[in-house]
């Protein structure tokens, strides 16, 4: 293991931890941030520039800035809370290992050898394009459908703020939220 | 190679031209191999930085300049000859000021916010070619790494307006963080038909792929497309209003909100977030003219003599030119038109448009009599047709002429 | 079809404005202030000063000490004290003449009301200072001007001024009455004080 990939995990660490051990919410949410930000390090140092990017871009860019609008909206987002962590900790603990078993397992699984430098060239975002427009066809178009049903959704969970059944008040503005999932 | 000059002459332009690129190739050749990747990243990271750090403080300057002649005025003209110094002056003013920090502020956000805000721009230089061989890194999804650092500089908007805990700073980075989510969408869209038909995500095969010449002189600058055209103006728009330039700066909204996320700030971090913001308009303008103006590629055959970086910079110069005469024409737009431009507008344009570059590249095989002419007519009006609709609709309803106000005698 | 029609001519407008600053120096409004400077209007006015004849500002000063301004002013920023010979008798001149103008308001009463025409309103105003208190509260010597710069300040009203000082000695006294008392008395020249002529 080389030092820049410890100094990499050691962050994404510290941000996780932090995420949950703040105590204002958006100390939470900039936390994460940091954990988003060295995982896609940790991509980018296994030569996987399109899935960094992509993580820099989908987690930092809209993910986090998602719950950082989200948090802003909520009322009382300034107030701190002392009990941000998981009371039941066994059960918390219990799901954790569950949850990296079963990743963990499926690497495992998968055949990749552990350990082994790759041999073949970093795949190029054209491979990458190549196989999601090929074989994994499926799997995008649902996930393209799967979102823009929960957009759909959201924007008319949005609506109904201002819809028939709430007479809108003279000059209010959809929130924020409800403009941008227009 | 360059065409029409003697090869004497032509050797002698291509070294000028590789200059740069030579020094360092020399100096970093002076050095042990272990460290020559390193120091060449170094140099190639030293020399963005002066150079867009120098045409930072040339452009704050010619602004000034250029926006008081707009409004018959001088403009700075007391330090120095003409006030070339003024920059020099803000510099020092900068540096000397106080650096105010809020008692309620959040010390650590505040602190980080203005670096959030810079280095990511400056990283987004990384992937640009500013001339021929001239970029820092080529990375395969070269674009996709602009927008993925491009996107922090949303996070650092709302760590600035969180951490001020100002109720301005905080409207300020909620509207920025809406108008930079909402434009992003037709910016980045803005830039799909140019990856569809480069085939490639390298700002460097983006570039090569607009290498060539059409009728033996004109460059084959995607900007010369009829999706090119169309995606330029709308990656101008959307890219206005990403660097929160006017009429895009409502986040700044001097006369509502003061100066949005920035309130709080004085001293060094604030010139870091001035910085911050003009380097990104630099970048956004230097994706654009990669992207639609053939990137450091002269325009016709005959001009291929003058070195790549110098076209770059006379292009950045254009865009710069561009961003501070609308700086002085457009008034700032009302949040909701904002919005309704980007969602109403913008976003259907952008999709039309790589449907528009699509059809072009399908049509390519044309070879009918008039067959350009009705390739750009079919690809023209495919975008073309919508504008007028959609601004129709747009439009439609509103009253669009001298204000008038009820409540005044 | 006019999309994007206003945003070009307003793009045209401002190309206008920026050449034309350069071709035609009529556009540019700006007087740059410390190089150049408008005249100041007749009716210009920034803080009182007292006017004196002569060469010599200490016997030539008109004042006479009536603190009738001191006791008009409405902030109360004047503060006279009469000077008196060693026999007590007064010297019908001011000993001290203070005139705090970090108070004064600038609103000419002093002016209206002194039957002498020894306080003016001067046109200074680069009076900015370091020290904020010592410098703002002027004292005789800094008040004092000659009556030619008065002329040169206000030459209209100081014409008239100096007309009516001119008709005769003692004259100004004669019309100080009606002016000072509460009363006007007929039959003095036009009863008028010099700022009345500027009234609408
Ligand atoms: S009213 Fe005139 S004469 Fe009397 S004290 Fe004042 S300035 Fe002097
Ligand atoms: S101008 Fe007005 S405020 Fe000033 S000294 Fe004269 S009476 Fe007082």
């Amino acid at each position: 293991m080389d030092i820049a990939f410890l100094i990499t995990a050691a962050a994404i660490l510290a941000g996780a931890a932090g995420a949950m051990a703040a105590r204002s919410v958006v100390h939470c949410a900039l936390c994460g941030v940091v954990a988003f930000a060295s995982l896609a390090v940790a991509f980018l140092q296994l030569r996987a520039e399109f899935v960094g990017f992509a993580q820099l871009l989908v987690y930092v860019g809209a993910v986090a800035i998602l719950i950082v609008v989200a948090l802003l909206l909520t009322r009382n987002f300034e107030a701190t809370h002392e009990a941000l962590s998981f009371r039941p900790w066994a059960l918390g603990l219990a799901i954790a290992l569950l949850v990296s078993g079963a990743v963990v397992s499926a690497i495992l699984g998968s055949g990749l050898g552990v350990g082994a430098p790759p041999s073949a060239p970093p795949p190029t975002v054209k491979a990458i394009g190549d196989l999601l427009m090929t074989r994994y066809v499926v799997a995008l178009e649902a996930m393209g459908v799967l979102l823009t049903v929960a957009l759909i959704g959201a924007a008319l969970v949005a609506l109904r703020e201002n819809g028939p059944g709430r007479p809108a008040k003279p000059g209010e503005q959809g929130s924020v939220a409800g403009r941008l999932e227009e | 190679m360059i065409a029409g000059v003697p090869p004497s002459a032509a050797t002698m332009f291509e070294a000028l031209d590789q200059l740069f690129v030579s020094l360092k190739h020399w100096l970093v050749g002076q050095l042990p191999p272990a460290w020559q990747s390193w120091v060449s990243l170094a140099i190639s990271a030293a020399a963005i930085l002066g150079v867009f750090m120098t045409l930072f403080a040339l452009t704050v300057l010619i602004e000034r300049k250029g926006l008081g002649r707009i409004q018959n005025r001088y403009g700075p003209n007391r330090v120095g000859p003409w006030g070339l110094l003024q920059p020099i002056a803000d510099l020092i003013k900068m540096l000397t000021k106080e650096d105010l920090v809020p008692s309620g502020a959040d010390r650590v956000v505040h602190f980080v916010a203005p670096v959030v805000m810079v280095v990511p721009v400056l990283m987004a230089y990384a992937v640009i070619p500013i001339g021929r061989n001239m970029a820092a890194v080529d990375f395969n999804a070269g674009l996709l790494f602009f927008f993925a650092v491009g996107a922090c500089i949303e996070l650092a908007v709302f760590m600035a307006g969180w951490s001020s805990r100002n109720k301005y700073s905080l409207l300020g980075g909620m509207r920025a963080i809406a108008q930079m989510i909402s434009y992003e969408l037709p910016l980045i869209l803005s830039t799909l038909p140019v990856v569809m038909l480069a085939g490639s995500l390298s700002l460097v095969d983006i570039t090569d792929a607009q290498a060539g010449h059409s009728g033996g002189w004109l460059a084959r600058w995607h900007v010369f497309t009829p999706w090119g055209l169309a995606g330029l103006l709308l990656f101008t728009v959307a890219a206005t209003a990403e660097s929160n330039r006017a009429p895009f700066d409502l986040p700044e909204g001097e006369s509502e909100i003061i100066a949005g996320h920035l309130v709080e700030y004085s001293g060094i971090k604030y010139a870091l977030f001035f910085i911050g913001e003009y380097l990104g308009m630099f970048a956004v303008s230097a994706l654009g003219i990669t992207l639609f103006l053939g990137g450091w590629r002269a325009p016709v055959i005959w001009l291929e003599w003058v070195p790549s970086y110098m076209w770059f910079f006379l292009k950045l110069g254009g865009f710069v030119a561009l961003f501070i005469w609308l700086r002085g024409t457009l008034p700032r737009l009302r949040a909701d038109h904002l919005m309704n431009l980007a969602w109403k507008f913008l976003l259907p344009l952008v999709l039309l448009n790589a449907v528009s570059a699509a059809l072009w590249h399908y049509t390519a095989p044309w070879t009918f009599v008039g067959a350009g002419l009705a390739r750009w007519l079919l690809c023209g009006s495919l975008v073309g047709v919508p504008y007028v609709l959609l601004g129709r609709r747009l439009f439609a309803g509103q009253h669009i002429g001298p204000r008038t106000y009820r409540m005044a005698a | 079809m006019n999309l994007g029609k206003g945003i070009l001519k307003g793009l045209v407008e401002t190309a206008r404005n920026f050449v034309g600053s350069y071709y035609d120096p009529a556009r540019l409004v700006t007087i740059q202030y410390p190089d150049e400077r408008r005249a100041l209007p007749e009716k210009a006015r920034s803080f009182p000063m007292l006017v004196y004849d002569g060469e010599d500002p200490e016997k030539g000063l008109r004042c006479v000490a009536c603190k009738i301004c001191e006791k008009e002013c409405p902030p109360q920023c004047i503060y006279i004290v009469l000077d008196r010979d060693e026999k007590g008798r007064p010297l019908r001149r001011p000993k001290i003449f203070d005139l705090d103008i970090s108070v004064c308001m600038s609103c000419q009463i002093c002016v209206e009301v002194c039957p002498f025409d020894a306080i003016k309103m001067n046109t200074e105003f680069e009076l900015s200072t370091a020290d904020r208190f010592g410098s703002l509260l002027l004292h005789k010597m800094d008040l004092a001007r000659p009556a030619s710069y008065y002329l040169g300040l206000h030459p209209v009203e100081a014409g008239e001024v100096n007309a009516r000082l001119a008709a005769g000695p003692g004259h100004a006294e004669t019309k100080a009455k009606p002016a000072a008392g509460p009363a006007p008395a007929a039959g003095t020249t036009s009863g008028a004080k010099p700022g009345d002529s500027d009234r609408p």
